[in-house]
């Protein structure tokens, strides 16, 4: 039996072999290109008049700050609020911007589940998270204290995200 | 109610019956055709007949579920809502995963039930054999609905109102998208069972082309339309603006619609010829194989992985382990048993022969191109740990080149000859139609200007194969051979008919992607009412914005009035939604077509007081893109009608009275 039969067989079990790897990356690790570089420009409005909006320059006043994307439509923001309350409670700044929704869902949103955020931005029309590269919401960015962004959280902070990645990446900087 | 009460039960238990019945057909018409046992091969027909039937009871049962909103379901639950419009309640039932696969198994069925009823012209054993296969495939999907996304899981508590269905899916396009799809992706499953059905006899001669073929021009076209309403949607729905984006679900797609069509052309050398069988049936094998790649690949989240919430890994190894089992297994079956197959009639490089020789190389290396293109991440992230993707360069990069020369090529093959032909003679007969095409680019380039070489080779290419394709016609019936015309049109077999129809609507489709490409107009504006914006001559003016109520949103219209030279076209209304369950806003565009142009615009959210952000788009021959599409089912269609394919042709009765087909000789020319 020639050996070219066998050519299709080894093609697909090379791709095989390729998505059964592909299975078990961590889909969640897709690095930003913005991971080491500075913080996009921005400046966005307030949500409304119980909080302060958020700009570039909020995050480079010399400390760690949490940056995440959320609206209320988005079932997993749901999931992963806990966890961002337990980065407030750890004494983290934390800072929102909502994407892509009204501030009246969004704040129903922070009264009902509770609001670990200091300063929110609304990005009504998306432009800002384009530029901050953010496929879809939820996203979590950690900005060190020059403004530049030094880790990227894609999709829900699951509690072992929290325990295994998030906090321990956070000790490492501040020490 | 009693029915709506159990009918998840009902339709559970149905689905598990289904799965005890495949598992039957799969193995004992198997083992009654390697023993030549008639009444185990006999089998194969009524079981494969009962199992549409309980398939189709368990997805009645879902569909009822969604009607009444059961919300004690899982999947309905997660996916409907009372308030959503009946339409969209049903088609919520294949919206999502779990519906959607039980929708894979009932097409399916209904194929497989297909085979058996109307492929009564089959030798015994041939289509024991097939349905066996076919069952084996059924198997597979049904383990893995009942085992990683049972449709039928219970919630308990039950919940009070539904998530409701994605708003972008709430649409008249996406209703009907998937079940296109699949009809065309699981149609390719009976191109496949023939194919290791023949590998098992070591058999393949122009009969078992002449029985694949309307089964694979028939998934052809169901997929070709599946497509075209997936692209359509994104058209209009999405509110980009464009029609094609290489993401990975469209390129799933794509690829088993390049290797079937090259598969619908290798089958015909099969036929007529005796040639190319190892070829045709390895093609069979991957064009199905394609399909389940493309399952794989949607619902893995393997390259979609992004967000990786709805994805379950579990399904994912699943599916991979199904599809080494079966694209594994097939590949390894043809790799032994290749061999057996007799090479056939020789022939020259200029011929017929040679010519779909050609178009089945630049089309398996297009799908072949669209593979590593959507793969490449993947590759990349497995041996280097680095992220990347390949977008719209790269695809656009490599597909022209490997387009352009079929495209010519297709003008010239249909006259030459089998065995071998006279290029030089076939080119002469076309020799208007390269004047034609000459004279109508010299035309569009003087008279219209500026047109980019890539946009002139379209062109080119476009007119070309609109004109040789009617000048082939014009040749095939004679239209200068005098008295007679008409018997002779009449006479011309259907499947040369629906050749040239395929062969023409693939023209007017370049025609369109050429002109979109090269002369598409876009304007981001942000405009208060009673202006004017002015893009490619016609003005668009505001004349009011005002919101409008729907079933389950609510919009804000905007109103253009568009004109040309002071004179009214058209008036477009686009609308930005706010769906309330889910919570979700979507743009739909207003899009009036032309037979020239669409006139195309979105009204996006407020930018000030007042004033709104919009884009108005000029998208000319737009229409000629899905017209083409269209004609090219269209051809697909027809030539299915030819009394040589017709299923269950007479002149093939005699096969059923010989039980042993293996031991025939092989046909030979």
């Amino acid at each position: 039996m020639p050996v070219r039969f066998f050519i299709p067989l080894l093609a697909f079990l090379s791709i095989a072999i390729a998505l059964g790897v592909g299975l078990f990356l961590k889909p969640a690790e897709v690095p930003s290109a913005l991971v080491g570089k500075a913080a996009p420009e921005f400046q966005l409005p307030a949500l409304d008049n119980q909080v302060k909006g958020l700009s570039r320059d909020d995050l480079a006043k010399g400390q760690v700050t949490i940056v995440n994307f959320f609206a209320s439509w988005c079932a997993p923001c749901r999931v992963e609020h806990p966890q961002l309350i337990a980065l407030r409670d750890a004494g983290y700044a934390v800072h929102a911007v909502v994407h892509k929704d009204t501030p009246k869902n969004a704040r129903q949103f922070l009264d009902k589940l509770g609001n670990p955020f200091q300063l929110i931005g609304t990005d009504n029309d998306g432009r800002v998270s384009i530029d901050w590269g953010v496929y879809g919401v939820p996203e979590t960015f950690i900005i060190d204290g020059n403004g530049n962004i030094i880790y990227r959280h894609v999709g829900a902070i699951m509690p072992d995200d929290l325990t295994e990645k998030i906090l321990p990446f956070l000790a490492k900087v501040q020490s | 109610m009693m029915i709506a009460t159990f009918a998840p039960e009902i339709g559970h238990f149905a689905l598990v019956l289904t799965l005890a019945l495949a598992l039957l057909q799969a193995t004992l018409p198997l083992y009654g055709a390697a023993r030549n046992n008639t009444a185990l091969m006999a089998l194969a027909r009524p079981l494969a007949v009962t199992q549409v039937l309980f398939v189709a009871i368990s997805f009645a049962a879902l569909t009822i579920a969604y009607i009444v909103s059961d919300f004690s379901l899982t999947v309905v639950a997660s996916n409907s809502h009372t308030a959503k419009p009946m339409l969209y309640k049903i088609s919520g039932v294949w919206g999502n995963h779990e519906g959607s696969l039980l929708l894979w198994i009932l097409i399916l069925a209904v194929f497989g039930a297909a085979v058996a009823l109307f492929g009564r012209m089959l030798p015994m054993p041939f289509r024991a054999r097939a349905l066996a296969v076919q069952a084996m495939i059924t198997v597979g999907f049904l383990l893995f609905t009942l085992l990683t996304s049972n449709p039928f899981d219970r919630l308990d508590p039950a919940a009070v109102e539904g998530i409701g269905l994605n708003p972008l899916l709430q649409d008249p396009g996406l209703a009907f998208h998937p079940p296109f799809l699949y009809l065309g992706y699981v149609g390719f499953s009976i191109a496949f069972s023939f194919a290791i059905a023949a590998l098992i006899e070591g058999k393949v001669d122009p009969a078992w082309a002449r029985w694949v073929r309307p089964w694979t021009l028939m998934a052809w076209v169901f997929l070709t339309i599946g497509i075209a309403l997936g692209s359509w949607w994104a058209y209009y729905e999405l509110g980009w603006g464009g029609w094609w984006f290489w993401d990975p679900v469209e390129n799933a797609s794509f690829m088993p619609w390049l290797a079937g069509t090259a598969l619908l052309h290798s089958a015909i050398v099969v036929e007529k010829r005796d040639s190319l069988k190892s070829w045709t049936i390895l093609l069979a094998i991957i064009t199905f194989s394609f399909s389940l790649l493309g399952t794989f690949l949607v619902r893995s989240g393997v390259l979609t992985s992004v967000h990786a919430f709805a994805t379950d890994p579990a399904r994912g190894v699943f599916i991979l382990a199904f599809l080494i089992v079966v694209v594994g297994g097939s590949l390894a079956l043809y790799a032994f048993r290749a061999n057996s197959l007799t090479p056939g009639g020789l022939f020259e490089p200029i011929s017929r022969e040679g010519a779909l020789i050609l178009n089945n190389l630049l089309l398996s290396t297009a799908a072949v191109t669209v593979l590593i293109g959507t793969l490449y991440p993947l590759f990349l992230d497995v041996v280097t740990g680095e992220k990347g993707t390949v977008g719209p360069p790269y695809f656009n990069g490599v597909f022209i080149p490997l387009m352009a020369p079929l495209i010519a090529a297709m003008g010239i093959g249909p006259l030459l000859t089998w065995k071998r032909a006279d290029l030089k003679a076939a080119f002469q007969r076309l020799i208007a139609v390269a004047i034609i095409t000459v004279v109508v680019l010299l035309v569009l380039m003087i008279w219209i200007g500026g047109v980019s070489p890539l946009a002139a080779l379209g062109f080119a290419l476009g007119v070309w194969l609109v004109a040789a394709s009617i000048g082939e016609w014009m040749i095939r019936v004679g239209v200068r051979d005098g008295a007679g015309l008409w018997g002779r049109i009449r006479r011309l077999p259907r499947a040369h008919w629906g050749m040239t129809l395929a062969h023409l609507g693939l023209g007017v489709f370049v025609l369109g992607v050429a002109g979109v490409g090269a002369w598409e107009d876009e304007r981001l504006a942000v405009m208060k009412v009673g202006e004017s914006q002015t893009i490619s001559g016609y003005t668009f003016t505001l004349t009011d914005v005002k919101p409008v109520p729907g079933p389950n949103y609510t919009a804000l219209q905007g109103v253009f009035t568009v004109t040309d030279n002071a004179k009214q076209i058209a008036i477009l209304r686009p609308e930005s939604r706010t769906y309330v369950n889910p919570p979700m806003a979507t743009t739909e565009a207003a899009i009036y077509p032309m037979a020239l142009r669409d006139l195309y615009a979105v009204i996006g959210e407020s930018a000030a007081p007042g004033a709104w952000s919009v884009r108005l788009y000029i998208k000319p021959l737009q229409g000629w893109l899905w017209i083409g599409v269209l004609i090219m089912a269209l051809g697909g269609v027809v030539s299915l009608t030819d009394r040589r394919y017709r299923i269950g042709a007479p002149q093939r009765r005699s096969m059923i009275k010989d039980p042993t087909p293996s031991a025939q000789p092989v046909a030979s020319e």
